[in-house]
């Protein structure tokens, strides 16, 4: 595993669900394990909102003071360049689109230190509304890497349909998803597979954490 | 079609794009942006027009304006923009328009914040603007019910020539469920009234809301009430959760009503018989719907993201022929369905 783990891709594609498990993931090695929830175009479903699953995991959360706070504007009240050279691993949940990505971009610089040990890994979900199409999905990382100012180096596939994901469904994303791939000669990282799911096969098994309140399945 | 994930706010834009909507005007505010991002980017090219105007009052006049012409319209805000709109919605009521206003409600009163609310029920259903008046209030609780009712508001606005709204919250907005969009139906309703060039075939039309004489405004807004009639007999929707032989009956809307729906399971696996009625339609309300609950239930629970505003429409609805309790959260905080439980219990539901 690299030390700094950017997760990017679609609005709603299955970024924070990922980073949540990865994370949860990584402190299993003992190393400390930090979050930073570099997301600033959404106001609800974020990282911040796993506080306790984290304290509970022994993972250091760093988010924006104004993170779940009726105050809407796109701050970042941290030091990332410097938590960066902190010992242990580095999950950075970024925001959705190129939009969200140009957070990144600030620190796209500092984090050429570390250029052997950073994975940017690009999240795809075959079932997320206009990003079906494997062109149409491709075509979004050049976006991304742009106002990010740094590049790729995997595709995570989080094809999924939350609740509703069959072993069907995650048959044609693994597909899909290694489409993509190739449209972007890029390696593909992890195939996720919600653990309710009935599907055997080369994947890795994440838990649902980004779900509604009234959901009754845990 | 397969089915997809989308956001609730994606999925009202990618519905009044397919139910035949041509015009947008809105101001962005959090958190029903993205029903502008998405119209921004995708509605020219399936040949409607996205502007974003320069204040929602200036919205508001547009789409009395598109209006006028027979277009299909629509604008969407979050409360305090709805506060904003209210004069021209009240316009487009007088003038006999119909257009698709969609609120995803934030905290109030005034600024507020941007966290879900149903803090603006009242407003929807009662005072949307002065004088006498309704608007077609649709109070959806899942994303695929955002499509469903959208394509239904566009129709009964040209129905019944009025303003339809959707009033969802900010968590509906946000959250992201799987939905399948119907397969297009072109409604082309007749709009006879439209003032879209006379040709010199016809008389021309005016669309106006004023009268200088005082029994012409009478009788005007008595012939509106009679087709307000027609709707309370017709329009008004509920779905009935496990009511049938419910004795603690709770009667909850929009994302709310999915935390009750939870809480209603969980108590049912205690054994104790509880059920929901959830009102589809704010206005016209669903009061048969409560009445036929009313038939088992001992007691009404009404919960809210609010402080309380529906209960006296279920009160009236059963003309207080039984009791009606509240319990309910605002400012954007969300119960939990063990919470509601806690108050099923409390009413002695653990007997």
């Amino acid at each position: 595993m690299k030390k700094i783990n950017i997760i990017t891709g679609h609005y709603g594609s299955g970024k924070t669900n990922f980073s949540a498990n990865l994370a949860i993931e990584l402190a299993k090695t003992g190393k400390k394990v930090t979050v930073v929830d570099l997301d600033i175009v959404n106001p609800y479903f974020r990282t911040a909102d796993f506080t306790e699953l984290f304290e509970g995991n022994n993972i250091e959360l760093i988010k924006s003071m104004y993170a779940n706070t009726n105050l809407d504007i796109p701050a970042i009240s941290f030091d990332l360049e410097r938590i960066a050279t902190d010992d242990g691993f580095l999950v950075i949940d970024v925001g959705g689109d190129d939009d969200g990505a140009l957070a990144l971009g600030r620190y796209a610089s500092a984090f050429e230190a570390f250029a052997d040990d950073i994975d940017f890994f690009y999240v795809v979900n075959k079932f997320r509304y206009l990003s079906d199409d494997v062109k149409e999905c491709a075509s979004l990382l050049p976006e991304i890497e742009n106002a990010s100012r740094m590049k790729a180096t995997a595709v995570v596939n989080c094809s999924n349909l939350g609740r509703e994901t069959t072993a069907e469904n995650i048959k044609d994303g693994i597909i899909f998803a290694r489409k993509v791939a190739e449209e972007l000669s890029l390696p593909v990282a992890y195939n996720i597979c919600p653990d309710f799911v009935d599907y055997e096969g080369d994947v890795t098994y994440h838990h649902l954490y980004v779900k509604p309140i009234w959901d009754e399945n845990e | 079609m397969e089915r997809k994930l989308m956001k609730g706010n994606e999925a009202l834009a990618e519905a009044a794009i397919r139910a035949g909507c041509k015009c947008f005007f809105g101001y962005p505010i959090t958190p029903q942006t993205e029903i502008s991002a998405y119209l921004a980017k995708n509605f020219a090219k399936a040949g409607g027009l996205f502007l974003q105007a320069e204040s929602e009052i200036a919205a508001i006049n547009m789409v009395l304006g598109a209006s006028s012409t027979g277009t299909r319209v629509m604008t969407s805000s979050s409360s305090p923009g709805i506060s904003l709109k209210s004069e021209g919605i009240s316009y487009i009521a007088g003038s006999d328009l119909p257009c698709v206003i969609i609120n995803v409600q934030r905290g109030g009163p005034g600024l507020g914040g941007i966290q879900p609310s149903q803090a603006d029920y009242w407003q929807a259903t009662k005072a949307l603007g002065h004088g006498d008046f309704q608007l077609l209030v649709y109070a959806p609780a899942s994303v695929q019910e955002m499509v469903d009712m959208i394509g239904n508001a566009f129709d009964k606005a040209d129905e019944y020539r009025m303003p339809a709204m959707i009033l969802a919250d900010g968590f509906l907005g946000q959250m992201m469920e799987p939905v399948e969009f119907p397969e297009a139906k072109q409604t082309a309703v007749e709009k006879p009234w439209a003032a879209n060039g006379h040709k010199n075939a016809r008389k021309h039309n005016i669309i106006n809301s004023l009268y200088l004489k005082p029994d012409e405004l009478e009788n005007n807004v008595i012939e509106r009430y009679k087709r307000y009639d027609i709707i309370k007999e017709k329009e008004a929707d509920a779905e009935m959760y496990r009511t049938e032989d419910a004795e603690i009956t709770l009667v909850a809307y929009g994302a709310t009503a999915r935390v009750a729906k939870s809480a209603v399971n969980m108590a049912r696996d205690m054994g104790i018989k509880a059920g929901l009625v959830r009102p589809k339609t704010l206005w016209p309300f669903p009061v048969k719907q409560i009445n036929e609950a009313a038939k088992t239930a001992e007691k009404f629970l009404v919960v809210e993201m609010s402080m309380g505003q529906m209960i006296d429409d279920v009160k009236l609805a059963i003309n207080c022929s039984k009791p009606v309790e509240f319990m309910g959260r605002t400012g954007g905080m969300i119960m939990k369905p063990a919470d509601i439980l806690e108050e099923i219990k409390k009413l002695g539901g653990n007997k």
